[in-house]
């Protein structure tokens, strides 16, 4: 019974749900106590500007958010009416967080799935040319490149790169995720390309240094292993081994790397989305947190947990389907 | 027969490597770990090699088949089939006439199906045929081919590592223990396929810890200390026992055979980096002299076989 595949399955599922509704709760109760602790007045932040508003203004707003209640009671209150699904209203758009939520991740989910694929190509490439002409000015090249690109501070990236491309070029524009003074139903696909590239390329430069560093650090450790010396012991080419041994045993990490960077691409998607004005769910989040926004910024917190914790459980699920030792090692060989 | 010539099929002659090592940031040194090392070996024969741990014997079979790392330096010379082995020539030979049979699992890639393993690089009905002929003779399942090397026992491994030689028609054949782990009947027939083969005219050497089946299998043993070879005999003098034998070191690995009385000698073998000034086993020899002490002596013919003892009768 306890061996029965439906079985290990149905545990394992349970293991994964218990993680996630713990870590769900988690990250809710400290991002709460954080924007508790911040000396930001969501109501001074909200009413400034405006002219004129009194203190018995003042106080029926924070009697409307319930900002009078003790603490806990606002946490309660706020996590039973999410356990239902609803989210609360922003305060600054005044509108439900997860319309909003639903209609900023789509654009941040473009910029992050181009800056994705992009550092995961480049990064798993010089990754492998490093590691097959490790020891050699090629290798000792790039290694710099990357490691230079490690340190660079992202919003510093994303601002050369405007001053480079937009203002000294002019190929791209400064920011935003179309043009301005075109409605979003006329907004052609090329238009928003043309907005997407620059923030895009520049996420994607903060994440393949730290891929190719990684691969290439896995792939000297395969092509410097036993079985590898034993191929060449058995007349395989360099290339040969590199193909037929190399890129198999480097796969598994590259795999799990590049799904585990969702926490990485998350936070700098946050930086670069606000360097580019882009209206992404990074940029609302640091509005939300400038502005005390408790519902909006404890609704991305806990999108963007559930983000980061599928993309690490798709990387354990696609491990358990590609490596041999996994797959087939439970079952008993 | 025993000293390398120019008829040899493989001559190993005055081999000695050394690593480059960096002991810390400014001190460097050379570790010589093999010195003046001379085997010779002919077509249809079984060489075992015989001795201790860190003796150098992998370091030897490396060395053949030049896989040696870039800061090993060697000097001396190795000839197979009346050329020099040079790195060029290593490279075009080895997998194909020269072949390896690794010591561990280890050297299996972990993520391939051990059938593919065996077969390497070639593709075609034709290899997968010889792979299952081979597996069977080794009483291998043929499940087995699709099976990932941590799936195999101990016994299995070893049969699918020689199956990766055996499926090569190499001239020569170097077998890093191929053995242990085995169970005897197993072990019994791995080396029953190295005599067949070395009877159809191939050249093999073994590696070995497993002293008592070389001296079954092997036509000669060469017994291996501290990087070098100290005795060289044909296989029937280790199976009469010391009173045959040359070397004091021979004598003792003998005795300390368990059904030999199973008598360890006092000592260690000495670390490469602080080797006596003169014979290697001095330090641990029950007949060493003054003179023992001056230079390694050179090997020597007596009673057909070599030994590098000034001693020896």
């Amino acid at each position: 019974m306890k061996d029965h595949p439906a079985f290990r399955i149905g545990k394992r599922t349970a293991g994964y749900l218990i993680r996630i509704i713990t870590l769900l709760i988690a990250t809710s109760i400290v991002a709460f106590i954080l924007v508790k602790l911040s000396p930001i007045d969501p109501v001074q932040q909200y009413t400034m500007g405006m002219a004129d508003v009194s203190e018995e203004q003042r106080q029926a707003i924070a009697d409307r958010w319930g900002l009078n209640d003790p603490p806990v009671q606002q946490y309660f209150k706020w996590a039973m009416a999410a356990l239902q699904g609803d989210l609360g209203e922003s305060t600054i758009y005044r509108r439900p967080v997860l319309n909003l939520i639903g209609e900023k991740f789509l654009n941040t989910l473009a910029l992050m799935l181009t800056a994705w694929v992009l550092s995961g190509l480049i990064g798993f490439t010089l990754g492998v040319i490093m590691g097959v002409f490790r020891r050699t000015w090629l290798d000792g090249l790039i290694k710099r490149i990357c490691l230079v690109l490690c340190s660079v501070p992202t919003f510093w990236l994303g601002l050369v790169m405007l001053l480079i491309f937009s203002v000294s070029l002019g190929w791209f524009p400064i920011g935003l995720s179309t043009p301005i003074g075109v409605a979003s139903s006329d907004v052609t696909f090329w238009q928003w390309l043309h907005h997407l590239i620059l923030p895009a390329v520049t996420l994607s430069f903060m994440q393949f240094a730290n891929i190719a560093l990684h691969t290439r650090q896995k792939m000297v450790d395969v092509l410097e292993s036993d079985y590898v010396l034993f191929a060449t012991a058995r007349g395989e080419s360099k290339w040969s081994i590199v193909k037929r041994h190399g890129l198999r045993n480097i796969m598994l990490p590259a795999i799990t790397l590049q799904f585990a960077s969702f926490a990485e691409l998350f936070g700098g998607a946050v930086l670069t989305e606000n360097v580019f004005s882009y209206p992404g769910l990074g940029s609302a989040a640091s509005e939300a947190g400038m502005a005390g926004d408790v519902p909006l910024l404890l609704g991305i917190t806990l999108f963007s947990a559930a983000f980061v914790f599928t993309g690490n459980l798709i990387a354990n699920l696609i491990y358990g389907v590609v490596d041999p030792r996994i797959r087939e090692g439970s079952s008993g060989g | 027969m025993h000293f390398p010539t120019k008829d040899s099929f493989l001559a190993v002659e005055d081999l000695s490597v050394s690593f480059h090592r960096y002991d810390s940031a400014l001190e460097q040194n050379d570790l010589k770990v093999i010195s003046d090392l001379s085997i010779a070996l002919d077509r249809g024969e079984i060489l075992a090699i015989a001795g201790s741990s860190g003796s150098g014997k992998s370091l030897l079979a490396h060395a053949i088949m030049g896989l040696l790392p870039p800061n090993a330096s060697t000097t001396g010379s190795i000839r197979y089939n009346g050329q020099q082995l040079t790195p060029k020539l290593q490279k075009q030979l080895r997998g194909k006439e020269i072949a390896l049979v690794p010591q561990s699992i280890a050297y299996l890639d972990p993520l391939m199906r051990v059938g593919s393993q065996v077969r390497g690089t070639e593709k075609g009905i034709k290899v997968r045929e010889k792979q299952q002929r081979i597996f069977k003779r080794f009483g291998l399942a043929p499940e087995v081919e699709r099976l990932y090397p941590f799936q195999l026992s101990g016994g299995m491994a070893r049969r699918v590592l020689v199956s990766t030689a055996v499926i090569t028609d190499a001239e020569l054949i170097i077998a890093d223990e191929p053995t242990p782990g085995m169970h005897i009947t197993q072990a019994l027939e791995a080396l029953k396929v190295f005599r067949e083969l070395a009877d159809s005219g191939k050249a093999i050497i073994l590696i070995t810890h497993d002293i008592d089946l070389a001296f079954e299998f092997a036509d000669k043993i060469a017994v291996f200390y501290a990087g070098t070879t100290v005795e060289v005999a044909p296989s029937k003098d280790f199976r009469t026992g010391p009173s045959a034998l040359r070397h004091p070191y021979s004598k003792a690995l003998w005795e300390a055979l368990p059904q030999n009385g199973f008598r360890p000698i006092p000592g260690f073998q000495p670390y490469a980096k602080s080797l006596p000034p003169g014979c290697l086993f001095a330090p641990r020899c029950p007949y060493k002299t003054a003179e023992c002490e001056e230079k390694i002596p050179p090997m020597r013919e007596v009673r057909g076989g070599c030994v590098r003892c000034i001693h020896a009768t």
